[in-house]
């Protein structure tokens, strides 16, 4: 099962070497990874997502808590946050398919970004439903290259997720 | 006053109270040695920096303090690897130094750069590379809170060359500030009151102890835990010591070379109490037969250790002393005298036994060497059957009396860790039991010991084979002993101990291992003491690798 994961980092020098050698090492799969620097510019998010079994989560989460540089480590619940990735995706084009293609693009809600005499290019934003759409939308006429962000995501909360350092664990 | 990058350096170190550096100079690594040259501290001059590493995790296991090993950039950082490896398995506080280049010249492939912090991030528990003097006295002060508080481990520290030489006015912090790191001390209460209401219901309870006991102090507690409640106490390597092993309900080390009676009780066992032990595959065999009528308590100071191998009913996050001591208030006694019967027949049917023939075998000189330091010795271990041997025949009867390298299993680790113990403990007789193997991987720190006065008894199980592997080969590889004869090429030991200003004595017949021994006792200098054991000798009991660890093997046990 795929899992969304938001952790907060110190923003410092090879803190995502930690965090990336820490799932080679000791064999978590990273599905996608996302990082940026937060409201507080010390601090950096990053939106991982990652596939396993509960246990195996349980064991990503306790090995995130254990770097120093991670601050807080928040796996989300289903529904209750909202997730977005941007994919840019370029098309092939030819003088019999434009109009099809231009007509595809009109009804998505994705933004060309640049239309050559090969190709065109599109912008858009969603969650994975959405990135989905669009690709299986595009992909009659050929697909050339895509470029995505990797997910980032955010809890639906009203309170925010604030930067105060990690609890003590009481199990 | 402004001090420079390396006397920030040296006088941090004053104020964390360390009296003692391991370690070896180098050309990124001079700002600092030349302070060192009239500084208080006491500098020991190891002949290799994987020496420096090990030296410094023995005096710290042996001590409880952090130790600390310094080396050059490059090759001096990279041979520090395997020291930092082996402390991280065994969360064994050091914090280590190493030079690096100029920071202009970090990346370009300069002389004697290599890029240790990469190198060394998952083998410390935290890693520093220091960029700019105004952290400097920052990050020292963290490094080493981070090394000995928590679960404890190495920290290292990269100092370029010229923010050694760099000034700055010194200003040591009082405490450290870390927004991510915070370990848990307190055990919850709720959590320990269900497991003493486990630990009143059970009948078949055993305590599987750790070497977190013994880092946290806990050894009283565990015994007074044990006692007061007549529960059986089993122990891992790192773990000896925190339970008298001439107690009556002590069961000796389990696992893959544990006693038959260990590991039968563990499997019988209906409520396992582990206290800062981590279920390591050396100690389950195959999981999924492991323990199947237990329920299982499990006292830890890092969360990622509970449930991580076997699912855990109990968890108990906290500092096993403190967890210990409040479990000890609150416990009420359970019936476990049908239990103990029952352990007692399996201590009757398969006590750890050897061939008591006229043979030197490694066991009886194991016994030998318990019999004439009645437990009062700190045993340092080489790895393989020298470790396993001295774990099953020597008897423990304190805390930091065996230290070994149980999670990496490091050959070459027992001399230097015995040189950092000797330092830390001079008032203590400090033995390495060794195999020629062992012993020939980190060969050269007699000199350090021999110039240091450090008068430890290296014991050589000398039967020219690389045993452990050998006894590998002979059973699961139809005697096909490839690579493992050392034989033919086998250094004379005395005359090397010898030309390096120690003692060496050869032992050839029973008779003559007793007043060896005791000879050696009687020597104030480095003894080698070679003896030369019957050559194909096995560690018995053995649980097949991936087998559960009922099915032992196992000769006459």
């Amino acid at each position: 099962m795929k899992h969304t994961i938001s952790v907060l980092v110190e923003n410092k020098f090879g803190v995502l070497a930690r965090i990336s050698g820490l799932f080679s090492a000791r064999g978590f799969n990273i599905s996608s990874l996302a990082v940026g620097e937060t409201e507080d510019p010390t601090v950096s998010r990053m939106t991982i997502v990652v596939e396993g079994d509960e246990r195996t989560l349980e064991q990503i989460k306790k090995q995130l808590n254990k770097l120093i540089d991670v601050i807080k480590v928040v796996d989300f619940k289903e529904g209750e946050f909202i997730d977005r990735e941007l994919i840019l995706v370029k098309v092939a084009v030819t003088p019999k398919t434009r109009k099809e293609i231009l007509e595809a693009i009109g009804s998505s809600r994705a933004i060309i970004e640049n239309a050559g005499a090969k190709s065109i290019s599109v912008e858009a934003t969603g969650d994975q439903t959405k990135i989905k759409a669009l690709l299986e939308l595009l992909r009659p006429f050929g697909i050339l290259e895509v470029v995505r962000t990797g997910r980032v995501a955010m809890g639906t909360e009203e309170k925010p997720l604030v930067i105060e350092g990690k609890p003590e664990v009481n199990e | 006053m402004k001090l420079t990058g390396a006397q920030i350096l040296l006088e941090s170190l004053t104020k964390e109270g360390v009296q003692v550096i391991f370690g070896y100079p180098g050309g990124a690594v001079l700002p600092i040695f030349d302070k060192l040259y009239d500084a208080p501290v006491r500098f020991i001059l190891t002949r290799h920096e994987q020496g420096a590493a090990h030296a410094a995790d023995g005096y710290a296991r042996a001590t409880g303090k952090v130790g600390v090993c310094i080396a050059t950039s490059g090759p001096g950082a990279t041979n520090l690897v395997t020291g930092i490896a082996t402390a991280y398995m065994d969360s064994i506080p050091i914090v280590a130094i190493t030079g690096q280049v100029k920071t202009f010249l970090i990346g370009n492939d300069a002389f004697q750069e290599a890029d240790i912090t990469g190198i060394t991030r998952p083998i410390t528990k935290h890693n520093y590379l220091v960029e700019d003097i105004e952290d400097l006295a920052g990050i020292i002060k963290e490094a080493f809170h981070i090394a000995r508080t928590g679960r404890p481990g190495p920290v290292l520290i990269d100092l370029p060359v010229d923010i050694q030489q760099q000034e700055i006015e010194f200003h040591y912090p009082e405490k450290v500030q870390m927004r991510g790191y915070n370990p848990t001390y307190e055990g919850h209460m709720g959590q320990i009151k269900k497991a003493a209401k486990a630990i009143a219901s059970a009948k078949r309870p055993i305590l599987y102890v750790g070497g977190g006991v013994i880092i946290s102090n806990a050894s009283e507690e565990t015994r007074e835990l044990a006692i007061k409640n007549n529960i059986p106490v089993t122990m891992t390597l790192l773990g000896l010591g925190a339970f008298p092993q001439d107690n009556e309900l002590s069961l000796g080390m389990l696992g893959m070379h544990g006693t038959a009676y260990a590991n039968h009780a563990i499997m019988e066992s209906d409520l396992i109490i582990a206290i800062g032990a981590r279920f390591d595959d050396r100690v389950t065999g195959k999981l999924d037969e492991f323990a199947p009528h237990a329920k299982i308590i499990h006292i830890d100071i890092d969360p990622a250790s509970v449930s991580k191998n076997v699912e855990v009913d109990i968890p108990i996050v906290g500092d096993a002393r403190n967890v210990v001591s409040k479990l000890n208030e609150i416990v009420k006694k359970p019936d476990t005298s049908d239990w103990l019967k029952k352990i007692d027949q399996w201590k009757r049917a398969y006590p750890l036994k050897y061939k008591d023939d006229d043979k030197v075998r490694p066991q009886y000189i194991l016994e030998e060497i318990y019999n004439a330091t009645k437990g009062e010795a700190i045993i340092c271990t080489e790895v393989g059957q020298n470790q396993m041997w001295a774990a099953q025949f020597y008897k423990f009867m304190k805390p930091r009396t065996i230290i070994s390298s149980g999670g990496l299993g490091t050959m070459g680790y027992g001399f230097p860790a015995a040189i950092g113990a000797q330092i830390g403990r001079p008032d203590m007789t400090v033995f390495d039991i060794a195999g020629d193997g062992s012993i020939q991987m980190n060969i050269q720190e007699l000199a350090t010991a021999v110039i240091n006065k450090l008068p430890v008894k290296v014991v050589i199980l000398n039967n020219c084979y690389l045993g452990m592997v050998r006894q590998w080969q002979e059973l699961f590889y139809k005697k096909r002993y490839s690579y493992t004869s050392l034989g033919g090429i086998c250094p004379d030991f005395v005359k090397l101990a010898e030309s390096y200003g120690a003692a060496g004595i050869r032992v050839t017949k029973k008779e003559e291992v007793r007043p060896a021994i005791e000879r050696a006792l009687k020597i104030d200098n480095v003894v080698f003491l070679d003896f030369h054991v019957e050559k194909e000798e096995n560690v018995f009991p053995m649980v097949p690798a991936g087998e559960a660890i009922n099915r032992m093997i196992g000769g006459m046990a």
